[in-house]
């Protein structure tokens, strides 16, 4: 298993760069969205260099990871989509909309499909309150928004994300 | 890219030039190169090149401007609690956008992204301020990736970096992302964010104006209050009053929402009437239905019961006040008939229970237990005293807790409760 600092060199030295360098604790969160870019997870290995390069303790920087919602300790979907259910949204029908997703899955808000690429997750508002329903898709390290969403238009996204997986294994 | 590509708001705007959501007169001003030619930039060289920091100051207070995140603050004189004998000074851009209901400073960044970072630029030239952060919620990775690339092209362009215009004003902008926290948008708690804790209020006083990032004098403006500054300083102070009303001049970015036709953002003077927006604009109520209650200020607002008298309301800090409620952050949900006020408090308090950061007592136990009476009331399992409870509950939260989001919580129930009892009959 390669180290943050093998795999990463150039992106650790731009966020060092950021802080003051008596300041290197607030890089403790640009460092956990660059631990989970890959996996969709934050691994116990990558919390302990964090920790070191930082000079501060895992305590920390679980704490920080726990107080936050898109951090992840714990392995998801490839794809989490993450279905804002909030006040406006809801009031344009998102929470049929997650009802359908997940019922077309065969998943409860929260799980993740067998095949282990799609999590579905309700979320807090994401700031599109005149687009929903909204999701955010989050995955291969990359934060995309879907507005307007019908369950026909997330299919098609579900079935294209498929297709990417599946291409990658036979070329 | 194709997705940025439908982020560009479906609303029209009728006014005819844009103060700030300049994007929608002229095509590609998120390009340094389109923005330059439409006169980007210019404040900020006045501003560097012919004023002293004090004078930038004194122009934005004579302007009126008053913060538009929600607390409606005047922004200069923020900008003068900054002590003079302690440095270095910061300014972080509150790019945390996270309020339900409101999504204008999203479509600056994405769109008009340079009058933003030039706005944030007078700001820290304005405090002498060498370093800026701008905190930005983390869902919003897609427009921390655009600012990065508009930063690096200011660096190239020779607007950011040291000796800024021959002189010796330096500046560096930097981006951090938070990670899933409507607190970080509270100010205390968007500091110990950024300085890589969790986003916990700190209690206050000091203010941030003092001790805030790393313990030194920080200024904290929300993104729409900033993209104001290029504008005001190339115009002045008498022109931007020209918009607006006396106590709350100049234009606002009006999030609107909920059960509207053409819901969207608009820009429209200070003082605007809420039937301008929903009805002219907005383009009324789907089916032709009933308007029941007004948000407008977001999740976190008191209720305004519709009426002839509210819907001809100007929307500005002072009338709004008059209806009990505030303007805030100008997030205008619109609920219709259909809408029963159990189901609403079981949304906003669901959201406040898990966006509570549990530091503080009455907040964290009172959202919990709001949102398990509103959950039971709202799925039939209700108690014929739980309207009374959830006041009660309310009432023991208010003025208790460490920082406002703890009072936004109860806002909504406390004015529901009291405007609309029928809903909660037994």
């Amino acid at each position: 298993m390669n180290t943050l600092a093998e795999k990463y060199p150039q992106d650790i030295k731009r966020i060092l760069a950021k802080y003051p360098p008596e300041q290197k604790r607030s890089a403790i969160m640009p460092l956990l969205f660059l631990a989970q870019r890959e996996t969709g997870q934050v691994s116990p290995e990558a919390v302990q260099e964090i920790a070191s390069m930082l000079a501060v303790s895992t305590t920390e920087i679980t704490s920080v990871m726990g107080f936050y919602t898109l951090f992840h300790d714990h392995p998801g979907g490839r794809y989490r989509l993450q279905v804002c259910h909030d006040l406006s949204c809801a009031l344009n029908g998102a929470e049929t909309f997650l009802e359908q997703l997940c019922r077309h899955l065969g998943i409860e808000e929260g799980q993740t499909t067998s095949d282990g690429l799609f999590t579905i997750e309700a979320v807090p508002c994401l700031a599109a309150c005149d687009k929903g329903p909204v999701f955010q898709l989050q995955g291969d390290g990359e934060i995309v928004y879907y507005e307007k969403q019908t369950l026909e238009s997330a299919k098609a996204l579900l079935e294209t994300l498929r297709q990417r997986a599946a291409g990658e294994v036979t070329p | 890219m194709s997705d940025m590509a439908m982020l560009n708001s479906g609303a029209e705007n009728p006014v005819d030039e844009m103060v700030l959501l300049r994007h929608r007169n002229i095509p590609d001003i998120d390009q340094l190169s389109v923005y330059l030619s439409n006169g980007g930039f210019a404040a900020f060289e006045k501003a560097v090149r012919e004023w002293a920091p004090a004078k930038v100051t004194e122009e934005v207070k004579a302007s009126g401007l008053r913060g538009r995140g929600g607390a409606g603050f005047p922004t200069g004189m923020k900008w003068s609690f900054l002590p003079d004998k302690i440095w270095p000074h910061y300014v972080v851009a509150n790019a945390d956008e996270s309020e339900p209901g409101t999504f204008k400073d999203r479509e600056i960044m994405e769109k008009n992204p340079y009058q933003f970072l030039e706005g944030l630029m007078i700001a820290a030239y304005a405090v002498q301020a060498g370093t800026a952060y701008i905190y930005l919620r983390g869902e919003f990775w897609p427009v921390a990736q655009k600012l990065d690339a508009c930063i690096a092209e200011l660096e190239r362009a020779g607007l950011l970096g040291s000796n800024l215009l021959g002189s010796s004003y330096s500046l560096r902008l930097y981006t951090h992302l938070g990670a899933g926290a409507y607190v970080c948008g509270e100010e205390s708690a968007l500091l110990e964010s950024l300085e890589g804790k969790m986003g916990q209020p700190r209690l206050r006083p000091p203010f941030p104006a003092v001790a805030g990032l790393y313990n030194k004098p920080t200024l904290i403006n929300n993104v729409e209050t900033l993209t104001n500054l290029p504008p005001i300083i190339k115009n002045g102070a008498a022109w931007y009053r020209g918009f607006g009303t006396e106590k709350s001049p100049g234009v606002k970015i009006f999030s609107l929402s909920g059960r509207v036709k053409r819901p969207g953002n608009y820009e429209l003077p200070l003082g605007a009437t809420f039937r301008h927006l929903i009805y002219d604009l907005g383009g009324g109520i789907p089916g032709g239905r009933p308007i029941k209650a007004i948000m407008p200020a977001g999740a976190s607002s008191s209720l305004i019961k519709a009426s002839d008298v509210a819907l001809d309301t100007a929307m500005d800090y002072e009338a709004v006040a008059t209806l009990g409620s505030t303007l805030g952050s100008a997030s205008v949900i619109v609920l219709d008939d259909t809408v029963n006020m159990k189901w609403l408090l079981q949304k906003t308090l669901a959201f406040f229970r898990h966006e509570s950061c549990g530091k503080c007592t009455p907040c964290r136990e009172g959202t919990y237990w709001m949102s398990l009476i509103a959950d039971r009331m709202a799925s039939g399992k209700g108690r014929s005293d739980d309207a009374a409870l959830l006041g009660s509950v309310a009432g023991q939260i208010k003025g208790k807790c460490l920082c406002p989001l703890g009072e936004f919580s109860l806002t909504a129930v406390q004015t529901a409760l009291s405007l609309f009892p029928e809903d909660f009959a037994a």
